[in-house]
């Protein structure tokens, strides 16, 4: 029996919208869908925990489920937690080198130049394809020669001249594959008169939790919740974060899957767009330089859940010049790690296929989209360059010199 | 008018006629069965489906816990696939006289049940959802017990020796020869039919309905019926019985019955003549919950599926006794030497567990009248899924293409004939009730094999509408399987449609708050809204909106 806490699946109606959302359900039949893997099979394992099912697997964790449920049912919550409690299998060395981003983010900066290439060629594709079932069609992000944390470092402008502070989650991403992004978000805070102060942050765990390191992923948590919560209160103001899938965990998967007490910092934590919007409304004049691009928007399922694709929005229109296209988008079908499972990859690109569609149609310049893995799957699905919002919200307040048009 | 010649009638097919019809078949004495309504739909199937230990009647009824652990020992082994052998706690809660858990470990000894004394943390680490006040925790041998399984696999049994079992068929009056009688005659509920079967013995097993069977042969026989009350919550918030460690009273046991929790029970005496509408009532429910979350404090923070009501079969064998104090005792009335009329024989009293105590006395008798010289054999021989204990891993591996939830449920519902039930085609493995794992093929084979005739029989068969949803999401679709199936034809499977709803909500009813009432909102837009049932009886033209004015 498991811990009762979550007693949510008590809620559930079987109104069966959850699994009309479900992208992995629409893309096989492997997945009978949230509803019965969740709160339907919940009362199953409760009964009995041998009657837990092995179609746990092909659920992403994104959440869309939650998202259309009419009842506040954790759906999506409630089938991770059965996957690790009740489901147990053999760990692979894949998925441990995929849920530890920490530890290959570090080698991979380290050595940037052996592992990007290594990673681009062919043969070494073609072994790991094999032995380590880490698809070979799937790219690899590229890693960074050095780290945002060095970078903000050495470089970092002094928050202390600015009339307002906030703390920034940068996320492993920002750290270990994009330091650009990290830099756009300081100098779009600067030049709102917001100064940027980091902690020595962990990866925030979703990589973890996805891959069944619920112990590292909880460590991970109570580093972050103290850091941030001392930073916060030296800071005098917000947390920030530019990665949905990051704030996501800051604010739900803390308290919910892993059961750690957010409560010092789930009132400051912010995804950076919620937070943007009103300053940006009271001061339009910050958005300078017009940026004439035709874009295509796509709303990650994490932001979707929080509630926060209304706040990307609104700063996406008040860019002087832009042309923003908000698709009508499902799940991008990457899901983090799932997309890089070699059993998980031909569903993860149908459900994809879809998006592809709906982006190719519009014919924009560019794709923006606030999650760093939809970024990835949509570059690889399209060939069109991806950028963050806050990417585009930068070359506005900077001018044209570091703008791609 | 139709005749069926056979040795033995049999009026009840509730567990013990059912158990009694089996008994017979394996001494090669044909019998049939009739049953006014489905097998296990009175009594047998109106209760909490506690395998009883012993223990709750130790300290003031000795006679009867002794011939329940006999009982529950032989059950756990002939019907294992119908029995979870949970276990039982007795707990005593501040404010309990603690004296009673000395009593009951006393009593215990003297009666051969295994009752002992466990450090109250075990209990709670046992049982964490436990009140942490208790202050004394006994363990005993209690089990749950399915008795919609158990019921239709005796019958199963004996219609594959050669029985048969009539559901949905009364009987109508008895044939009497003389000053004996000869058989019964028959009218099936459902077609309208009258017929007759002869016979040279007819058993009296219709429980608390025993006096009307009686009447019919204008004999007395004096029933106290006491309806006991109880409440479903909408999943397992336990994983052993508990019972509460005083002298028995209302609200006093939580059993943990497949995906549900039963809390039971309350006790009161009720008219017989309303034993075939018995309701509960809105107190009843107050006390169940009250005294349930003395035993779970998080009880109130769970939805309530359903309430029910059984009606205890006791004989008013003394007068002014509460019905908790009558003994579970069983009693043979032999007509012949009590009234002077040959050919019948009643059962009554008795309790699920002694079932089939019941059956072997019954059986022993009718085969003495007979001549007939063959001992009992349902002691040892198992019941049909029982064959052989088999791990629901080992069982689920035997299957690709379905998810182990759907074989494991369909293992722990029917035991061994899990291969009948979903072996040969694919499309027997297409789910129709999702909160329960009901497979297309569990509805053919309820149909084929085990004789439901509609939607409710069918949900005896196979917890088809027992789940939080009470059938909304899979009546529809049973309802369709079930004509295509040829079981119904169209017109009527529209009317076992809506009666099945009827029968759902009058469950629900009292217990109409929270995600329950949300749920039943969401069954009655389904319903009502979308799909027009209760709009008419299909034969009518759509509806005219009424003429308006336009302004």
């Amino acid at each position: 029996m498991i811990e009762l806490e979550n007693i949510s699946f008590d809620h559930c109606l079987k109104c069966t919208v959850c699994t009309v959302y479900c992208p992995v359900a629409k893309a096989t039949p492997l997945f009978p869908g949230p509803k019965q893997s969740g709160p339907d099979a919940e009362r199953l394992r409760i009964k009995n925990p041998e009657l837990v099912d092995d179609s746990l697997k092909y659920c992403s964790n994104c959440k869309r489920c939650e998202t259309a449920c009419p009842s506040d049912v954790r759906i999506a919550d409630i089938i991770q937690a059965a996957k690790w409690t009740y489901w147990r299998r053999r760990t692979r060395p894949r998925d441990f080198l995929l849920a530890h981003t920490d530890l290959m983010g570090f080698w991979g900066t380290a050595l940037a130049g052996l592992v990007n290439r290594a990673a681009g060629a062919g043969v070494v594709r073609y072994l790991l394809d094999i032995f380590v079932k880490i698809p070979k069609e799937r790219p690899f992000p590229k890693y960074s020669t050095s780290t945002f944390k060095r970078w903000f470092r050495d470089h970092g402008p002094d928050p202390s001249v600015h009339p307002d502070q906030a703390v920034y989650f940068h996320g492993c991403y920002v750290n270990y594959q994009n330091p650009g992004l990290g830099r756009d978000v300081v100098d779009v805070l600067a030049a709102l008169g917001v100064g940027v102060r980091i902690t020595n942050e962990k990866c925030c765990g979703v990589p973890l939790i996805a891959n069944g390191y619920l112990d590292r992923a909880r460590k991970h948590a109570r580093h972050n919740i103290e850091g941030l919560a001392r930073a916060a209160d030296q800071a005098g103001g917000p947390i920030v974060t530019a990665s949905s899938t990051c704030a996501y965990a800051l604010m739900y998967e803390y308290p919910g899957i892993l059961r750690q007490d957010n409560r010092a910092i789930a009132d400051r934590i912010q995804y950076l767009t919620r937070f943007l919007a009103p300053r940006l409304a009271d001061r339009p004049d910050v958005l300078k330089t017009p940026v004439p691009l035709k874009v295509a928007y796509h709303a990650p399922c994490h932001l979707a859940r929080m509630g926060g694709v209304v706040d990307t929005v609104e700063v996406l229109r008040r860019i002087p010049g832009l042309d923003p296209r908000l698709l009508h988008s499902e799940c991008c079908g990457i899901s983090g790690t799932y997309g890089f499972k070699k059993e998980l990859y031909p569903i993860a690109q149908d459900v994809g296929a879809d998006l592809k569609e709906k982006i190719l149609a519009v014919k924009p310049d560019l794709v923006v989209t606030d999650c760093e893995t939809c970024a990835w799957q949509i570059e690889f699905l399209t060939g069109l360059r991806v950028v963050h919002p806050v990417t585009l919200l930068a070359w506005s307040v900077r001018g044209g010199a570091s703008s791609p048009v | 008018m139709k005749t069926i010649e056979t040795q033995v009638a049999i009026i009840g097919g509730g567990v013990t006629g059912a158990g009694t019809l089996r008994d017979l078949a394996l001494r090669g004495i044909p019998a049939v069965l009739v049953e006014k309504g489905d097998l296990a739909s009175g009594t047998s199937g109106r209760n909490h489906g506690l395998l009883h230990s012993g223990s709750r009647y130790a300290v003031g009824d000795p006679e009867s816990a002794r011939e329940c652990i006999a009982e529950s020992r032989v059950l756990k082994v002939i019907a294992r696939h119908t029995v979870e052998d949970t276990g039982g706690l007795f707990v005593t809660l501040p404010g309990d006289d603690p004296g009673y858990a000395d009593r009951l470990i006393r009593a215990g000894r003297d009666t051969g049940i295994e009752i002992e004394e466990i450090p109250v943390s075990k209990a709670l680490r046992m049982e964490p959802h436990l009140n942490p006040a208790i202050t004394r925790a006994l363990l005993a041998p209690d089990a749950t017990i399915d008795p919609f399984r158990l019921t239709m696999a005796n019958v199963l049994s004996a219609v594959e020796h050669g029985q048969q079992a009539l559901t949905h068929v009364e009987a109508t009056s008895l044939i009497r020869e003389g000053d004996r009688v000869a058989g019964i005659l028959c009218r099936d509920r459902k077609t309208g039919e009258r017929f007759a079967i002869r016979s040279r013995m007819v058993v009296n097993a219709a429980g608390i309905w025993g006096r009307r069977v009686c009447q019919m042969a204008n004999l007395d026989l004096a029933m106290h019926p006491s309806k006991g009350s109880m409440l479903i919550i909408d999943y397992r918030v336990n994983r052993v019985v508990i019972n509460r460690s005083r002298p028995a009273s209302d609200g006093d046991i939580i059993v943990p019955g497949d995906t549900v929790s039963l809390l039971g029970t309350t006790s009161r005496t009720v008219d017989y003549d309303a034993i075939d509408d018995l309701r509960v009532d809105d107190d009843e429910i107050d006390v169940l919950l009250k005294d349930a979350e003395n035993l779970i404090p998080r009880i109130s923070r769970t939805r309530a599926l359903r309430a029910y009501a059984g009606v205890r079969p006791l004989l008013a064998a003394s007068e002014g006794k509460d019905g908790r104090e009558i003994s579970r005792g069983l009693v043979l009335i032999d007509h012949e030497t009590r009234d002077g009329l040959a050919g019948l024989v009643t059962m009554a009293g008795g309790k699920l567990t002694t079932y089939r105590l019941m059956a072997e006395k019954l059986a022993d008798y009718v085969a003495e009248r007979l001549g007939v010289n063959r001992p009992c054999e349902t002691r040892q021989a198992p019941l049909p899924g029982s064959e052989k204990p088999v791990p629901i891993r080992r069982t689920s591996k035997k299957f690709t293409g379905v998810s182990e939830s759907v074989v494991g449920s369909t293992h722990y519902r029917h035991g061994e004939r899990v291969h009948q039930v979903l072996g040969g085609e694919k499309a027997n493995f297409a789910l129709v009730c999702e909160c329960e794992m009901v497979t297309a093929g569990e509805v053919r084979y309820a149909i084929k094999t085990l004789g439901a005739r509609d939607l409710i029989d069918l949900r005896r068969r196979t917890r088809l509408g027992m789940g939080p949803c009470q059938g909304g999401l899979c009546a529809y679709r049973a309802a369709g399987l079930m004509e295509e199936l040829g079981a119904v034809d169209a017109d009527t499977a529209l009317t076992m449609l809506a009666e099945f709803l009827e029968e759902r909500y009058k469950g629900v009813r009292p217990v109409l708050w929270g995600d329950g009432m949300r749920e039943m909102e969401f069954i009655y837009w389904l319903y009502e809204g979308l799909f027009g049932l209760g709009a008419g009886d299909g034969s009518q033209t759509e509806t005219q909106a009424p003429e308006r004015d336009v302004p």
